[in-house]
């Protein structure tokens, strides 16, 4: 009997922990529309799947609900890590749809293209709750100092997820990486270019380091 | 100082009027209720000045019933929010920590928040120094 109990508390013991070490980091990418976040975690997916998460496009809202991929085992310098990747349609306080009518799409698809937004940010914010650790991808040529940008890293702050502030499209001119350093200095920053892959390898030591963080 | 036009009439905008809620106003009030309140105030063609601010998880409730009334509201496009903290040489994360230490006894009466109606606010610009409300013309 005795020899039972041990037996079945080995077991069960082993088995959890064998679980424990195979289980996927839910790793989600927030932020503002427009910021790159699919473009990063396409990038990602790509190194490390050969597949793609998601569409990308320069109209804003293009991912209007949240993608995954599963199974992401992103490897670095000998270290390798299994992730749950989280593609979040971009938090925006409005939505009009005539914003989509400069890009050259007609009123009914605006129409759509709006309801779809409102409710992919609805979703987004469902998620929040989900994740273990959080990606904030902000745009580095735009001003960093906006209210969804401290919303979200304050309810992330708020239920003590880890966060990582990637500071994307630094190849760009108007880019300005210290200013995103000085908004959010208790938080890393990595400046990167999805768009490139310039400074990924920063990207991915800071992703390894964010989840020791749980 | 609202004026009473109400919550469905956000579309040819007259004009418009900025309300002022001490946070004692809504102190105690549910999270829902206050969100509630705060967008009556704001369909209503009201830009509101709030004393203090929400906690974290109501700011994003804020925003979510926002995305859920833009397809209910006709002619409702949202909102523009803003947080501005006392003192303006702090970085946002130091105002933000200071906000959720407040935020179980509620309020952080040292911020301040705006937020109005898409249709008359464009763009509330903000840099740690200085604050631009920029209106719809």
């Amino acid at each position: 009997m005795v020899v039972k109990i041990l037996k079945n508390f080995f077991s069960r013991m082993f088995s959890s922990l064998f679980k424990e070490g195979n289980k996927e980091i839910k790793m989600g990418f927030y932020g503002p529309p427009n910021a790159g976040k699919t473009s990063l975690a396409n990038r990602i997916c790509k190194d490390f799947t050969g597949e793609e998460i998601g569409t990308v496009s320069k109209i804003p809202h293009e991912t209007r609900n949240v993608q995954f991929k599963e199974q992401v085992e992103i490897k670095y310098k000998g270290k390798s890590m299994m992730f749950k990747m989280i593609d979040t349609p971009g938090i925006a306080t409005k939505i009009d749809y005539e914003d989509f009518l400069k890009y050259k799409v007609n009123k009914n698809d605006a129409k759509k293209r709006a309801k779809e937004a409102t409710q992919g940010i609805i979703e987004s914010i469902k998620w929040l709750d989900d994740m273990d650790v959080v990606v904030v991808v902000l745009d580095s040529s735009e001003n960093p100092y906006n209210q969804v940008n401290i919303t979200i890293i304050g309810n992330l702050a708020a239920r003590d997820i880890p966060v990582l502030i990637v500071a994307n499209k630094i190849d760009l001119k108007k880019a300005d990486l210290k200013k995103i350093e000085s908004a959010f200095p208790e938080y890393e920053t990595v400046g990167i270019s999805a768009r490139t892959g310039k400074n990924l390898e920063d990207f991915y030591e800071a992703v390894f380091r964010l989840v020791k963080k749980r | 100082m609202g004026n009473k036009k109400g919550g469905n009439d956000l579309g040819k905008i007259k004009g418009f009027s900025i309300q002022f809620l001490p946070y004692s106003e809504i102190r105690t009030l549910s999270s829902d209720e206050r969100i509630r309140k705060i967008l009556n105030i704001v369909l209503g063609n009201n830009i509101l000045i709030l004393q203090g601010k929400l906690k974290a998880e109501e700011e994003t409730r804020l925003i979510g019933d926002t995305m859920a009334m833009i397809d209910h509201v006709k002619n409702f496009k949202g909102i523009e929010l803003a947080v501005i903290g006392g003192n303006g040489e702090e970085s946002v994360f130091f105002k933000m920590k200071k906000g959720l230490a407040n935020a179980l006894s509620g309020g952080d009466m040292s911020a301040i928040t705006i937020i109005g109606p898409a249709s008359i606010v464009k763009e509330i610009k903000r840099n740690p120094k200085k604050i631009e409300l920029l209106l719809n013309g």
